[in-house]
C-alpha cells in the first residue's frame, strides 16, 4: 500500500467531498425544479477527479468534458462563479455564455470544457506543446470517459503526444458506459490503458475507487511529464452511478451492476481510509459541513445574480467592441 | 526590393513573424526541412533557422494538428497550422468550428485562440473532386472566424503578418495556381489590415466583387471591356469574413450595379450573402438585380475538358456584365 501523508489525504478528502456535495446539491435543485439545465452527474467518480487534481499545481492545465464538475470543483474554481455559470448568470465564470458543458476558468487552469466527446485530447496536446516550447514546466491533464477512447481524435492525440513526448497526462475515467452503451458493447479491447503500448506510451490501470491507487499513479504521471519523460495514459476504473445526464432513463443499467457499484462506492471507502489515518468522524463531518455552507452561500448568490444582457451576444465573438 | 512570388511572400512573412515573436511556430504535414519544407515549399528553410520545435512536421492527423494548434493558442502562443489541402478540413472541422471559433465566446472572453490555419486549394490543377474545393463559405458561416485569401504576392505578405498577429482564429486560404504570381516586394514589416478590401481597379459602370484567384479574371475582363467603353470596378475583398461591407456598399452606390464572382460553387456561396446585403442596403441605388458567377454545382471533375467547363470563365463574367448593362 502506498503512503500518502495525512495533509494530502485531508486535501483529497476535502476535494472529493466538494465534488460530491456539489453533485448532490445540483441534483437536489434539479429535483425540486429550482433549476432546469443540463447536468451530467458525477456520482461515483468523485475520487478520481479529486485525487487527480490534487496532484497538480494551480498553474497546471486541465481539459475536461461536459461531465467535468469533478475536475472543475476539485481544481478550485470558486463555488460562486461556478454556480452562477451553471445557472446562466452574468456573474458566472463565462458570463453565462458557456454553461454547464463549457466551464472555463484559466485562473485555476481549467482551459477548456468540451461538449464533444474526445475533442479535448488534441487540445491538451497543444497546451502541453506550448509548455514544451516555452519551458514553463506546466503539465496538462485531460480527463475523458471510456466512450472517448473510440473516436479518432483519441488515437491521433495519443500518437502525437508520444511522438513529441509532450508533458500531458491522459486520464480516462472508465465509468463503464459511453452514453447508454456498456463498455463491453462499445470497446473491442479489454482495457483502454492496454492500448497505450500501441503508441509506445506508458499505460497504467488503477482502481478509481481506491485513493491509494489513483493518487500515486497520477502523481507519478505528473512528475514524469514535468521531468520531460513524456505522457502517460491512466485508466481509472470507476462507476457512473446515474444516467448519462440528470433525468435520463437508466433502466438499461442492470440492477446487479448497480449493486456492484454501490459495493465499490469510493466515498465510504475513502472515509474508512481517513478513519484509519486517525481523522475523527467529527473532523470529517466538520469538513463536509463547511463545504455545504459554502455551496449554500454560492447557490443563494447565483440564484439572485443578474442574467446576461442581450448585448452579450455581440461581445467575445471576435476581439474588439461590436460594431 | 525586386519582385517576389506569392509563395516567397508567404515564406518571408512567416519567417519575419517567427523572428519577431518566439511564440510563433508552424506545424503541419511535411513542413520541416527533413520533409522538404512542405509540399508547396511555403515553410522551406524555416526549420533550419528556428529548429524543429518551431517547425513541427506532424503525422497525417488533421484533428491532432488543429487541436494542438488550438491548445497552444489558448496557452498564448501563435501557431500556424498547415492543412495541406482545403478538402482535408473535413477531417478536423470539429476543432475548427466547435473549438477554435467558439472558445472566446463560450469562455466569456477569458480565453482566445490566436491561430492561423493555412490551407491551399484550387480548380484547374487536375486534382479532381477531393483536392480542389473552395470551401470558404463553410467558414464564413461560422461566428468567431476570420477568413482571408490573397490575390497577389504583396497582399499575401501583408495579410499573413496580420493574420499571425490577429488574436482570433484565421482561415488563410491559398490557391495553388497563384503561388507563382509575382509582385513588387513590399518589404519586411508590410501589413495588409484584416477586414479591408482593396479597389483593384477603379470603374464607374458596375462593381465586380471577388477575391483570390478570380481577381485575376476580373482584372482581365475589366481590361477587355474598357476597350468597349465599359468601366468595371474590381473589388478584391482580401478578407472574406468578416468582410469590408463599407467598401462593397460604397462601390455599389457609386456604380449602381454589382456582380459577385468566386471559384466556389454558386449556390449558397459567399456571393449570395453579398448579393443579399447589397440589395438590403443599396436598393435605392441599384439599377438592376445583383448578379452572381460561381463554379458549377457539381463535384470538381478530373478530366481537363470537364474541369475547364466547371470553372467560371471570363466569357461568363463578360456575359453577365453586358446583361446587367443591357448591352448583350
Amino acid at each position: 500500500m502506498s503512503t500518502i501523508d495525512r495533509a494530502r489525504l485531508l486535501d483529497i478528502y476535502t476535494r472529493t467531498m466538494k465534488v460530491n456535495r456539489t453533485d448532490e446539491k445540483f441534483r437536489s435543485l434539479l429535483m425540486q425544479g429550482k433549476v432546469a439545465v443540463m447536468y451530467y452527474c458525477v456520482r461515483g467518480q468523485e475520487l478520481v477527479s479529486a485525487a487527480a487534481m490534487a496532484a497538480l499545481t494551480d498553474d497546471d492545465y486541465v481539459v475536461c468534458t461536459y461531465r467535468g464538475q469533478g475536475e472543475q470543483t476539485a481544481k478550485g474554481i470558486p463555488a460562486e462563479l461556478w454556480w452562477a455559470e451553471c445557472l446562466g448568470k452574468v456573474t458566472g465564470t463565462c458570463k453565462g455564455k458557456g454553461g454547464t458543458m463549457h466551464i472555463t476558468y484559466p485562473a485555476k487552469g481549467i482551459m477548456v470544457t468540451t461538449g464533444v466527446v474526445g475533442s479535448g485530447l488534441p487540445i491538451a496536446n497543444g497546451l502541453a506543446m506550448a509548455s514544451q516550447n516555452n519551458g514553463d514546466g506546466k503539465v496538462t491533464v485531460v480527463s475523458f470517459g471510456d466512450g472517448a477512447a473510440n473516436i479518432g481524435a483519441f488515437h491521433e492525440a495519443m500518437n502525437m503526444a508520444q511522438l513529441y513526448k509532450l508533458p500531458v497526462v491522459f486520464l480516462c475515467q472508465n465509468n463503464r458506459y459511453g452514453e447508454h452503451t456498456a463498455f463491453a458493447d462499445h470497446t473491442s479491447s479489454e482495457s483502454i490503458s492496454a492500448r497505450a503500448s500501441g503508441y509506445g506510451m506508458r499505460g497504467v490501470l488503477v482502481d478509481g475507487n481506491d485513493v491509494h491507487q489513483v493518487y500515486p499513479a497520477m502523481q507519478e504521471a505528473v512528475d514524469r511529464a514535468r521531468a520531460g519523460e513524456g505522457p502517460t495514459l491512466i485508466e481509472a476504473m470507476c462507476y457512473r452511478m446515474m444516467g448519462h445526464f440528470f433525468g435520463a432513463d437508466f433502466s438499461y443499467m442492470p440492477p446487479e451492476h448497480l449493486a456492484e457499484m454501490q459495493r465499490e462506492d469510493p466515498l465510504p471507502k475513502l472515509r474508512k481510509v481517513m478513519l484509519e489515518h486517525q481523522f475523527s468522524a467529527e473532523e470529517l463531518d466538520a469538513v463536509v459541513a463547511g463545504i455545504d455552507a459554502e455551496i449554500d452561500d454560492a447557490v443563494t448568490m447565483a440564484l439572485a445574480a443578474d442574467l446576461p444582457g442581450a448585448e452579450e451576444l455581440a461581445i467575445d465573438v471576435l476581439e474588439g467592441a461590436p460594431a | 526590393m525586386g519582385e517576389i512570388t506569392l509563395a516567397q511572400a508567404l515564406n518571408r512573412a512567416i519567417d519575419e513573424a517567427m523572428a519577431d515573436d518566439p511564440g510563433v511556430f508552424c506545424l503541419g504535414e511535411d513542413v520541416a526541412a527533413k520533409q522538404g519544407g512542405g509540399v508547396f515549399k511555403i515553410t522551406s528553410g524555416l526549420s533550419e533557422k528556428y529548429g524543429e520545435h518551431r517547425v513541427r512536421a506532424t503525422p497525417i492527423s488533421e484533428t491532432a494538428i488543429v487541436g494542438a494548434a488550438v491548445g497552444a493558442a489558448l496557452a498564448g502562443q501563435r501557431p500556424i497550422a498547415e492543412i495541406m489541402l482545403m478538402n482535408f478540413v473535413g477531417v478536423c472541422m470539429d476543432q475548427i468550428v466547435n473549438h477554435a471559433a467558439k472558445l472566446r465566446f463560450m469562455s466569456g472572453g477569458q480565453t482566445n485562440v490566436p491561430l492561423v490555419i493555412r490551407t491551399t486549394t484550387g480548380v484547374g490543377v487536375g486534382f479532381g473532386g477531393q483536392h480542389s474545393d473552395m470551401l470558404e463559405a463553410w467558414f464564413a458561416h461560422v461566428a468567431g472566424l476570420h477568413v482571408v485569401t490573397p490575390s497577389n504576392a504583396a497582399d499575401a505578405r501583408g495579410l499573413m503578418r496580420s493574420a499571425i498577429e490577429c488574436n482570433d482564429p484565421v482561415i488563410f486560404i491559398e490557391n495553388i495556381l497563384c503561388y507563382g504570381l509575382k509582385s513588387e516586394d513590399p518589404g519586411p514589416g508590410y501589413r495588409v489590415p484584416m477586414g479591408k478590401a482593396a479597389v483593384a481597379r477603379e470603374g464607374s459602370d458596375i462593381s465586380l466583387i471577388t477575391y483570390g484567384r478570380t481577381v485575376l479574371d476580373a482584372l482581365a475582363v475589366a481590361g477587355e471591356l474598357a476597350s468597349e467603353g465599359i468601366s468595371v470596378e474590381v473589388i478584391d475583398l482580401r478578407t472574406i469574413a468578416p468582410y469590408d461591407e463599407a467598401a462593397v456598399l460604397a462601390s455599389v452606390r457609386k456604380t449602381g450595379l454589382a456582380l459577385t464572382l468566386h471559384e466556389a460553387v454558386r449556390p449558397f456561396g459567399t456571393g449570395a450573402e453579398l448579393a443579399a446585403t447589397i440589395q438590403e442596403k443599396c436598393w435605392d441605388y441599384l439599377k438592376g438585380p445583383v448578379r452572381r458567377v460561381g463554379g458549377t454545382f457539381s463535384p470538381v471533375p478530373f478530366a481537363t475538358v470537364l474541369e475547364q467547363a466547371w470553372i467560371p470563365t471570363k466569357a461568363q463574367i463578360i456575359e453577365q456584365i453586358k446583361a446587367a448593362l443591357g448591352r448583350s
